[in-house]
């Protein structure tokens, strides 16, 4: 038999639509925002043509795609939603919510700036608004990382009663062609099972329960704690699973690693470069590939890509980074009035590991609202990372 | 997984607003004077808390609202719409 599971050069939202297509969810609502907007358009033309058996219920808001997607998971189903910018923000509410509940929503986020003034661009502003709600966190990137994150994705929410979002960069990642294999439904489904929640955990007229009940001063700080206790322990499944996916891909002929470039790869964190840097930069998403290009001329120079940004995985990084006495966080986000949040988590880790008292940690706002970061600035970047200077730094012409 | 000793059920049987005590909310108390009382139901019917039940005195052959406050929240509309300002509010704390 020919297996289904080829190459092909898709465009990112076509890739993720077709993949949610096999994942097979029940339900999928969403509203059309730019740079999501081909994922939603194919997923419904999927429907229309009849090619698909999901629902598609279109909302008449981003609020209200999330409240159905929320109603539609809460009844024990599989959902599918996916958002950006101004609509993950009109969705914040119904996202805390969905933690909160222990819903195992997938929903993928095509990273867009946030208003005002406004801007269709890419950067990280939308993803970091939501960064506390309480939901894994993968940032994807290329096409295949982020095929295979949605696929590992649903693993994830399903076993741990977790939300899961998929951060792909808007445009540079939704828009943009690449080669990529989409495992077919057979294969996903060899990795994925049939989700099944246990009864009397979901909204069901024969076994009547209340979600989203009512906690008082008594017991709403151990639901938090539970909550936050349970994304840490999140980290050892999302490396078991993330194994486990590869080998089940390989097995079906699904893999498509590119050229294995990284040292270490385990579903959290991924780093390329030699093993005692003088210097490492930290960065997520679709700028890894230029960063990439770019350290190949620097002997003393690493690259560690956050995979999974929440839950934070402090332990990886601190293995990465003790070697260095330079460390660059390069960032599409600002804390304004702080700094870059992940500069910030990296501090926190930094201290708590107290790896090195005289570390030089810097951080370094790039591409906010879709500038282009180039090889220049990233060269730039690394000349400035020992000096002893101003500690942020937003680096937009060179 | 080690930490987490006890979890806590996040999914509840239905119920649970009779469970969820909101009388220490309060601030304010209704207090109704029966006597001027004419049994017309308004305050039961807008207590947003569904605190207040109208009863049959048989006594006196008509309705009396009788407030709960287990759940009485001490807003205050009660008071606010009885047409004979039966119902006063005073501080309770
Ligand atoms: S004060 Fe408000 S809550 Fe209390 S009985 Fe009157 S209407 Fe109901
Ligand atoms: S609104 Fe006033 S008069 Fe009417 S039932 Fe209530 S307390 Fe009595």
């Amino acid at each position: 038999m020919i297996s289904k599971n080829k190459k092909q050069i898709l465009e990112g939202s076509n890739a993720i639509a077709l993949t949610i297509k096999n994942i097979a969810p029940a339900v999928v609502s969403a509203f059309p925002i730019t740079p999501q907007t081909h994922i939603v358009e194919d997923l419904a033309k999927m429907k229309a043509d009849g090619l698909a058996s999901f629902e598609y219920i279109r909302a008449e808001s981003e609020f209200a795609a999330a409240s159905i997607v929320l109603g539609a998971s809460a009844t024990g189903v599989r959902v599918y939603s996916a958002t950006s910018s101004q609509g993950l923000l009109l969705m914040t509410e119904v996202v805390f919510n969905i933690a909160g509940m222990r819903l195992p929503v997938v929903m993928t986020v095509a990273n867009r700036s946030v208003s005002a003034p406004i801007n269709i661009w890419n950067d990280h502003g939308d993803a970091m608004a939501v960064r506390d709600a309480g939901w894994i966190k993968f940032f994807a990137s290329n096409h295949q990382e982020s095929v295979n994150q949605h696929i590992l994705a649903y693993k994830i929410a399903e076993k741990l009663q977790l939300p899961v979002m998929i951060n792909v960069d808007g445009f540079i990642l939704t828009h943009s062609y690449e080669p990529v294999i989409i495992p077919d439904d057979k294969t996903i489904k060899k990795y994925l099972p049939v989700y099944q929640p246990p009864t009397g955990t979901y909204l069901d007229p024969k076994n009547p329960v209340t979600l989203g009940a009512f906690f008082g001063p008594n017991n709403y700080l151990e639901t938090r704690q539970m909550l936050h206790e349970d994304l840490m322990s999140s980290l050892e499944i999302i490396k078991e699973e993330y194994k486990l996916l590869n080998k089940t891909l390989a097995n079906q002929g699904a893999n498509h690693q590119r050229q294995k470039l990284s040292r270490i790869d385990n579903g959290l964190i991924e780093y390329y470069g030699p093993q005692k840097p003088k210097t490492i930069l930290i960065a997520m998403g679709s700028v890894i590939g230029t960063i990439l290009e770019t350290i190949k001329n620097f002997k003393d120079v690493g690259l560690l890509k956050i995979k999974v940004y929440r839950p934070f995985p402090a332990e990886e990084i601190v293995k990465i980074i003790k070697p260095a006495q330079n460390i660059a966080v390069l960032e599409k986000a600002i804390s304004l009035g702080q700094s870059g949040p992940l500069y910030a988590d990296l501090a926190a880790t930094v201290m708590a590991s107290k790896i090195k008292k005289n570390l030089n940690l810097k951080n370094y706002i790039v591409g906010l609202g879709g500038r282009d970061i180039t090889q220049k600035m990233i060269k730039e970047i690394i000349k400035d990372a020992p000096q002893k200077n101003n500690y942020l730094k937003f680096i937009g012409k060179i | 997984m080690k930490k987490n000793k006890k979890r806590i059920e996040l999914v509840v049987k239905p119920g649970t607003s009779l469970k969820n005590k909101t009388g220490p909310w309060r601030t304010e108390k209704p207090l109704t004077d029966l006597e001027i009382c004419i049994g017309c139901s308004l305050c039961a019917k807008v207590c947003p808390d569904s605190a207040i039940t109208m009863k049959q005195n048989l006594k006196k052959s008509k309705l009396e609202p009788h407030t709960d406050y287990n759940y009485c929240k001490g807003c205050g509309l009660c008071a606010q719409v009885c047409p004979v300002k039966a119902i006063k509010m005073k501080k309770d704390y």
